[in-house]
């Protein structure tokens, strides 16, 4: 019985539905929702840890035995990302303790927080196509709340455009599981790897893979990412920062099990599309990266970038490419959420949305500057950060395979990143100061704080990467072996 | 103006039972055939709706003092929570069983689970309907 595989998508669910009830009492809101996180990371942890002696688990709701019933399966890969969700999840409530005011924190907003982390862990952790799109589902709900959450004009009319494209995906994710059950007659996702593998990979099921394509490079940005600058710049700065942190990421973590699990037998056309379009994302994402001088869209932009050099792995699909990929998930998750957070802090102490516009910040805030340093070098990959061993392992991964284009891409949008980061650091870190002693916004220990632990994290992360080795090779070696899944769920 | 409706309030009087009697037996079927919490709740909240087109909002506010976002939620917990009983007998979450009682006036009645997760599923279903006309209601 492994009914502890459940906790990370139950628990925030109970605690979501217990703050509806506790509306008036903002504090034990504030508190509750930070100890579900830690409880989470602290679940993740043993899971993990079990699953390196013990192998997959997996938990039958009900008792309903695979095939027939809707199962939770947790391999390394699934348990890893969890686990930093939940961390980066915490830190980023840190922040909005300090940040969103009475006013929205009333309006249920722990409440729909816990609900987007349940949606997300849920997606991670869920063996049945059908079960992932729910989860997709609830962690869509919840966002469209939170990215409406404050009722400004531009949020309303962001957060119409993000409805529609996300219900639009939606009905093409449900149109491909269809297609899908209408050919092989099952929705357990390594039951359909066991017969896609015995019919063969038709060239009707690969269409439906490319269906599947698109839904989730629409979820996760992957060349079809026209609607994200504009929705992950309107919310409050800690929503952004989890919405930047998390959401692109389920959809790559869809894309990474479909394709390593269902549909992995015609590399040469789903692969190498796959690859096509990180290529034309890291391209894109590059050009809109220093193309702008809102500081709202740069960071976004470099949310694309990241998502482009993610898949290059997954396009790649040697195995050190596929431990390159999930370094680089984890790495993004808490570097992204950083980023918006500093960029939000920024906005806020200024006042100013355009990088020309601000000035001398680090005569102000020298240790906020200095945060901003480092999280410029940890997103080029410059050695002791996290950025690194990603970027290291991806390329490895791409010289193996012979993608030289790709390689290329993947690094010089590197110096982009460095580059578009870099604009931000001299234009408004460096330079005469234009905030005066009397107009300084003091900076909160609470903005700080949440900043300095994320710092950590990437250094952590960074200088970690030995013992955390173990855990992601399980996870890239379970991603390309198949079979290890479905023994894990079919096999008693 | 004052519109005359005093038909209407008092075939809504009548009717409203007839509905919420409906609900009932849906919810109960539903165990076995067409019906369930779901359907239920919906008849259910349709009764309500009734009440409030035909009397005021204040009038049938007053009568059924519930706050119904929260109604919402507690049906959220009644449901999640039946798949939390089953870890206190150690099966896996979401387990369900059922077994028969003679009861003194029901006879032998098959009392199951399931039916308190579908009681949640109701009490969801009747709270999200009635909060989200009355939201609309108040824009009017």
């Amino acid at each position: 019985m492994n009914n502890i595989l459940v906790m990370p998508m139950v628990i925030p669910v109970m605690v979501g539905i217990l703050l509806i009830f506790l509306r008036p009492y903002i504090k034990a809101q504030r508190w509750i929702s930070f100890s579900t996180m830690i409880v989470n990371a602290g679940i993740a942890v043993y899971l993990l840890n079990r699953i390196q002696t013990e192998g997959v688990l997996r938990l039958d709701f009900g008792g309903w035995e695979p095939p027939f019933g809707i199962l939770f399966v947790a391999d390394s890969f699934s348990i890893i990302l969890v686990l930093t969700t939940s961390i980066v999840t915490a830190i980023c409530l840190l922040y909005a303790f300090s940040s969103v005011g009475k006013e929205h924190e009333n309006m249920f907003f722990y409440s729909f927080i816990n609900f987007l982390i349940a949606g997300i862990n849920g997606s991670f952790l869920t063996g049945d196509l059908f079960n992932l799109y729910v989860c997709f589902e609830i962690m869509l709900l919840a966002s469209y709340v939170l990215v409406a959450l404050g009722g400004k004009k531009r949020q309303l009319s962001e957060s119409i455009k993000y409805v529609v494209i996300n219900i639009v995906s939606s009905w093409i994710f449900l149109i491909a599981i269809a297609y899908l059950y209408g050919t092989v007659g099952t929705l357990n996702l390594a039951h359909l790897s066991e017969r896609i593998a015995e019919s063969g990979q038709t060239p009707l099921l690969t269409v439906i893979s490319i269906v599947f394509l698109t839904v989730f490079a629409l979820k996760s940005g992957l060349l079809l990412y026209f609607w994200l600058p504009g929705s992950y710049s309107v919310p409050s700065t800690a929503v952004a920062a989890l919405f930047g942190a998390l959401l692109t990421k389920v959809g790559i973590y869809a894309m990474i099990r479909v394709f390593t699990l269902l549909f992995y037998h015609e590399q040469s056309i789903t692969h190498t599309l796959i690859g096509i379009l990180a290529g034309l994302t890291l391209i894109g994402g590059s050009i809109g990266a220093v193309a702008y001088k809102d500081i709202r869209q740069i960071i976004a932009y470099n949310v694309v970038i990241a998502v482009g050099f993610i898949l290059v792995g997954l396009a790649v699909a040697t195995p050190i490419a596929m431990e390159g990929s999930i370094y680089y998930l984890i790495h993004d998750m808490i570097v992204k959420a950083l980023l918006f957070l500093l960029a939000g802090t920024m906005i806020t102490v200024t006042g100013e949305y355009r990088i020309d516009y601000m000035s001398g910040l680090i005569r102000n805030y020298p240790l906020f500057g200095w945060i901003f340093f480092i999280v410029m070098l940890s997103l080029a990959g410059v050695p002791p950060l996290s950025g690194f061993i990603g970027k290291v392992l991806v390329g490895h991964g791409a010289i193996e395979a012979g993608s030289y284009i790709l390689l290329a891409l993947a690094f010089i949008s590197s110096i982009f990143v460095l580059y578009s980061l870099l604009r931000v650091f001299l234009n408004s870190f460096w330079g005469e100061t234009i905030i005066s002693k009397e107009d300084k916004v003091p900076m909160k220990n609470g903005w700080l704080i949440p900043c300095v632990l994320l710092t950590i994290g990437t250094i952590v992360l960074g200088l970690g990467a030995e013992p955390l080795a173990v855990y992601v090779e399980d996870a890239a070696n379970t991603l390309m072996n198949p079979q290890i899944y479905i023994d894990a769920v079919l096999k008693d | 103006m004052k519109i005359n409706n005093v038909i209407l309030q008092t075939v809504a009087k009548i009717v409203a039972f007839i509905i919420l009697t409906l609900a009932v037996y849906l919810f109960l079927s539903g165990h076995n055939s067409p019906g369930g919490g779901f359907i239920g709740g919906l008849v259910l909240a349709s009764a309500l709706v009734l009440l409030f087109v035909v009397y005021d909002i204040e009038k049938v506010k007053n009568a059924i003092p519930v706050d119904f976002k929260k109604l919402a939620a507690f049906g959220a917990f009644l449901s999640v929570g039946t798949g939390f009983g089953s870890l206190l007998f150690g099966a896996p979450f979401l387990s369900q069983s059922f077994a028969y009682f003679d009861l003194p006036f029901f006879g032998k009645t098959e009392l199951t689970t399931v039916t308190i997760f579908e009681a949640g599923v109701a009490l969801v279903v009747v709270g999200v309907v009635v909060t989200i006309i009355l939201s609309i209601s108040e824009d009017v």
